[in-house]
């Protein structure tokens, strides 16, 4: 079912975690990537497995989420682990004729396998634990130095909130496009390239159609309520910092740090 | 009605939306109940209270998670056999003329009639009768664009669309909501015609009393996806009391009447038209002089 697609869909919840500061969370998942990205080895990895199954855990979400975010990247999980399997020049361990899969081709394909997982897991705790509005917040305030150099902040967020706002309610939409269409036996996918495209028509037409719909009463309804873009907004909910954010920020750094350390033991 | 063969059997239904996570929500609660060939089955309840879902189980649409569904005889838990349960069972969407796709009023018509791997005149013979069912002409709009028709043309376009199946049941979810009180008996008035004509059962979701009174056999009450009551319309009209603690009314004549009886006036409670509501007045009207 399409809208059972959670990833990146905001839970409600009280943990730790949905309490941070956006801006917290923000620079928390950029440096958690970072490193992801930097670790080379067991130990580095182990620091940033442990680091976010912490946050995982903290996040008081049902184990079934994050599982449900995993699976919906399983291909792009499965072709690089294959390829890299296979395409590593190094020790045999089994041929499948022209194909061998190799002890470092097996390694890299770990590796990189480890490092989606955790990067997917990362920023779906962003996602997950910040309501939308909150998140745009914290990316308005950490982008409004650059306002000086003409760069529209407010309006980023804005596009940012709506977007993600509306991703949800389009999945529902094409669920229901999905059954009413099919109730009239579409089949989508049928035949070669040209008949996916045919096939597909039922249900992108009246999508878009009611996307551009939506659209237009949306802008209609901010006019209607005297929105004129960033130069006079202020927000409803100010953002504040507490002793949580430091932890959580000392703590990140202090992963980060071990992590590109361990790069020279 | 002669022929007592539920078309429709449901028995301890439930069904549960996005399980195990925040967003949980039980739609159906334990609902059974049986509809019979060649009636008009109504189905109420205020918003929310799972009507949407409980249908949408009909033509296979949704594959019933807890309990079971018989359509013609059919188990629908069986894969192959719902997925082609929508020739049988015509499913009427909620706001069906978002779904209308095709560049021609003709071809949008035809969609399920070709899906069926019908031959082109029956697909032209379909497309006529359908659009005329719904009063509309295939010679007037056949070569419009859905989209340059007003709401209420392109409702009738996409109903049209699912009359083309020539269904044995036909399920409508709300299929008059937001149009003109005209436009509306009209629709209904169509519905009710293709009924008599083809021997369909009709299966009809709505939020108006009045539409329940003056055409169902029965109506099934739905609350918080609970089967809260069910009946002949004059049975369950006649349980007022119950029907508002569920966020629902009566016809205004059964209203009329409950009050009369409020009031102390002998009158019957259990009416259902306008004509049956004057008789009664006239009645206690004759005893007071
Ligand atoms: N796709 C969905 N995902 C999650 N929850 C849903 C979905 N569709 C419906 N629900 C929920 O299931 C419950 C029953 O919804 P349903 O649409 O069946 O009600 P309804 O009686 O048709 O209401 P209405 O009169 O507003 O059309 C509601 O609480 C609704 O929020
Ligand atoms: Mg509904």
């Amino acid at each position: 079912m399409l809208s059972s697609i959670t990833f990146g869909q905001f839970m409600p919840g009280d943990s730790l975690l949905h309490r941070l500061d956006p801006r917290t969370k923000v620079v928390g998942v950029l440096a958690v990537a970072a490193s992801v990205l930097a670790a080379a080895n067991w130990i580095g990895f182990a620091l940033v497995a442990g680091l976010t199954l912490v946050a995982v855990l903290q996040s008081q979400l049902p184990a079934k989420v994050y599982i449900s975010g995993l699976r919906a990247f399983w291909v792009i999980f499965a072709i690089t682990f294959i390829v890299q399997a296979f395409l590593t020049p190094g020790e045999i361990l089994a041929g499948l004729g022209p194909l061998k899969i190799t002890q470092e081709g097996l390694e890299t394909g770990g590796r990189i396998f480890l490092r989606l997982a955790l990067l997917v897991l990362v920023a779906s705790l962003l996602t997950l634990t910040t309501p939308p509005v909150n998140l745009a917040a914290g990316l308005e305030s950490m982008l409004s130095p650059l306002k000086r150099l003409g760069v529209p902040a407010h309006e980023l967020a804005m596009m940012m909130t709506i977007a993600l706002r509306f991703v949800p309610i389009l999945l529902q939409e094409a669920e229901t496009l999905v059954r009413a269409q099919r109730s009239r036996g579409a089949a989508f996918v049928t035949g070669g390239p040209a008949g996916w495209a045919r096939g597909l028509l039922p249900l992108f037409v009246p999508l878009f159609a009611g996307a551009l719909r939506r659209a237009e009463d949306l802008a209609t309804a901010m006019e209607a309520r005297s929105y004129r873009g960033g130069a006079n907004m202020t927000r409803m909910m100010s953002l504040r910092f507490g002793l949580p954010d430091y932890v959580v920020l000392t703590l990140t750094a202090v992963v980060l740090a071990g992590v590109v350390a361990s790069r020279f033991l | 009605m002669t022929n007592v063969a539920p078309v429709i059997k449901v028995e301890n239904l439930t069904h549960v939306y996005s399980p195990g996570t925040p967003f949980q929500v039980v739609s159906l609660d334990g609902i059974s109940l049986e509809i019979m060939k060649g009636e008009l089955f109504a189905l109420v309840g205020s918003a929310g209270s799972g009507k949407t879902t409980l249908v949408q189980h009909f033509n296979g649409i949704i594959a019933p998670a807890k309990g079971k569904v018989w359509v013609c005889g059919v188990d629908v838990s069986d894969k192959n056999k719902r997925r082609d349960l929508w020739r049988k069972v015509g499913l009427v969407f909620q706001r069906p003329e978002q779904q209308l796709f095709e560049e021609t009023v003709f071809d949008d018509v035809a969609f399920g009639p070709r899906n069926m791997g019908l031959g082109k005149d029956e697909v032209l013979g379909r497309v006529k009768e359908a659009l005329q069912v719904v009063g509309l002409k295939i010679d007037e709009i056949g070569t419009i664009s859905p989209f340059r028709l007003s709401g209420g043309m392109r409702r009738r376009v996409a109903i049209a669309g699912v009359l083309a199946l020539r269904p044995d049941v036909l399920v409508l979810d709300e299929p008059a909501a937001g149009l003109d009180p005209r436009g509306r008996r009209q629709l209904m008035d169509h519905v009710e015609n293709f009924r008599y004509e083809r021997g369909v059962t009709v299966v009809l979701v709505t939020h108006s009393m009045e539409e329940v009174a003056l055409r169902a056999d029965r109506v099934a009450v739905l609350h918080k996806g609970r089967l809260a009551m069910g009946g002949t319309p004059r049975e369950v009209f006649n349980r007022v009391v119950e029907l508002r603690a569920l966020g629902l009314d009566v016809p205004a004549p059964a209203g009329l009447m409950h009050k009369l009886r409020a009031a102390g006036r002998r009158v019957r409670t259990d009416v259902l038209t306008i004509d049956e509501a004057r008789e009664e007045i006239a009645m206690i009207l004759g005893e007071g002089s």
